[in-house]
């Protein structure tokens, strides 16, 4: 009754890597977007500006306790409204990337903490300036503990982009579906989207073991 | 907060530190009390006292690692925590702290070596990314101050792969390449195993015996401050209780307190 068709599936392939491809794009912007806003998002908590801290402790709850589908509704539906029109990959990217921001800013700001007080009061003693003391010797030692963390977050970027399909970006999965309402068959477009996911995630996971591996080792924080 | 009683310059000929009627409370605590201490240029001060009587304070606020509740102190005849303005003296803001802190430099307990970079990174740092020296200079004279400190050969090790005593003689050499007229240590072999802690004090035998630095150095080591000092202050409370050259102090002390502290430590040690 289930019956694999490897002729079919080869011919579906290239137009699933290819939405592959395009998938990873999303996920790597997406991806650098959290990192950059993530990390502004942590350093503007650290201000000690009350109303800096308040307002961005509370833009961080909120993102964090909404789901990522209706934040990429609001980014594409909602923007418009106030002039900003993006196309779905555009909005997707950004609310994806907004949303991991917020979790990567705990990240950071956890990273952050655990610097031990001695660093700042040896910046001090130097009298490095505040830009330097963060950029130069604190945020590089705040990094390196946080990469397993920093790594999971690329991944479930990565594993989250179906939801953009909801706006329509031909992410993977609603590649898979187009092509099943083609053909009407759908056991292989949705049986290679799982592989393809499987086949990035694995090799990515034990390549982010890896490399934490070697900025450890690269930065001399181990023997 | 405005300091009237204080003048906003010294006089010429003034103590290369000056602390006047300075205040530390932490909440109900009051570490310091009305403080008045000083120390010449060139001088070399130890201070000893009990735990908790604010020795490592003292070097704190030097350093303006923490502000004074009251009074004010002054480096090189200028205000450090103050500076003047249309004729008063008001709480110093940052760019001011900042231009009288570069006269400081301290060598802390535990190190406080970056430990991302390694043996001369963590010495060239400072005067590159705040004197705006050339990488070359940085460089070469870094390596001279880790020579000076016996270190030529772990120049391009991490911290992780350096002994208590050598990371300890790296964060010496990284305060001197910012040529500080004022060198303070804070128990600087208290961290250090026993074995280690000659080599340490060698090298600050031998800046002492330069003799162009101003040092303020607060140890338990009894013997080396008997050894190095110009005088020594006995601290008990936030005051000092006594204070004079070594062989007074150490010899002849006057005061109940210094005598009980002193013959504390020197059984125990
Ligand atoms: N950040 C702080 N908050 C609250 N209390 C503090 C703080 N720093 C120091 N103290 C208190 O101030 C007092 C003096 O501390 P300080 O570190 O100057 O003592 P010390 O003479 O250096 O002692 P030790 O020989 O143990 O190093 C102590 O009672 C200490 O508990
Ligand atoms: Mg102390």
């Amino acid at each position: 009754m289930l019956e694999w068709k490897w002729a079919y599936s080869l011919e579906i392939l290239p137009r699933l890597l290819s939405a592959a491809v395009n998938t990873l794009i999303a996920a790597g912007i997406g991806y650098l977007i959290a990192l950059v806003v993530g990390l502004v998002f942590a350093l503007l908590q650290r201000t000690g500006v009350r109303p800096v801290t308040f307002i961005v402790r509370e833009i961080v709850e909120f993102i964090r306790s909404t789901p990522l589908v209706v934040q990429i509704f609001f980014v594409f539906y909602v923007g418009p409204q106030f002039g900003i029109r993006l196309s779905p990959w555009a909005s997707g990217m950004i609310a994806i990337g907004l949303h991991y921001a917020s979790y990567l800013s705990e990240v950071y700001r956890a990273g952050l903490d655990n610097v031990p007080k001695g660093q700042w009061e040896a910046c001090k003693a130097l009298n490095l300036n505040p830009v330097k003391t963060y950029f130069r010797i604190i945020i590089p030692q705040a990094i390196p503990p946080s990469l397993p963390a920093m790594g999971n977050y690329l991944i479930s970027i990565f594993k989250d982009t179906p939801m953009l399909s909801v706006i329509g970006v031909a992410e993977l999965v609603h590649t898979a579906t187009t092509i099943g309402t083609e053909t009407y068959r759908y056991v292989e477009p949705y049986t290679l989207v799982g592989l393809i996911f499987l086949a990035i995630s694995l090799p990515a996971a034990f390549g982010l073991r890896r490399f934490e591996a070697w900025v450890a080792r690269y930065f001399g924080m181990t023997k | 907060m405005n300091e009237p009683d204080f003048p906003i310059k010294l006089e010429s000929g003034a103590p290369m530190v000056r602390f006047a009627k300075v205040r530390k409370s932490y909440g109900e605590l009051t570490v310091l009390d009305d403080l008045d201490f000083d120390v010449q240029k060139n001088e070399i001060v130890s201070i000893i006292g009990p735990s908790g009587s604010g020795k490592t304070t003292v070097l704190r606020m030097l350093m303006t690692l923490e502000q004074i509740d009251h009074g004010v102190i002054y480096v090189d005849g200028e205000p450090l925590t103050h500076m003047g303005k249309n004729g008063k003296l008001v709480r110093a803001n940052n760019r001011y702290v900042r231009s009288m802190r570069s006269k400081i430099g301290m060598v802390f307990q535990h190190f406080n070596l970056f430990p991302h970079m390694t043996a001369l990174q963590n010495c060239m740092e400072a005067p590159v990314q705040v004197l705006g020296m050339s990488k070359q200079e940085a460089s070469d004279r870094s390596e001279e101050l880790l020579q000076m400190v016996g270190l030529e050969d772990k120049i391009h090790q991490h911290p992780a792969r350096l002994s208590g005593g050598q990371q300890q003689r790296v964060a010496i050499a990284r305060a001197l390449a910012m040529r500080p007229e004022i060198l303070l240590f804070d128990e600087v072999t208290s961290a250090l195993d026993p074995e280690v802690i000659g080599e340490v004090l060698g090298v600050i035998r031998q800046l002492a015996a330069e003799h162009n630095l101003t040092m303020i150095m607060v140890t338990h080591q009894m013997g080396f401050a008997r050894e190095i000092s110009d005088r020594v202050c006995f601290f008990y409370d936030g005051k000092i209780e006594e204070q004079g050259s070594p062989t007074k102090l150490f010899d002849n002390p006057e005061n109940e307190r210094t005598r009980q502290f002193l013959s504390a430590v020197l059984d125990a040690g």
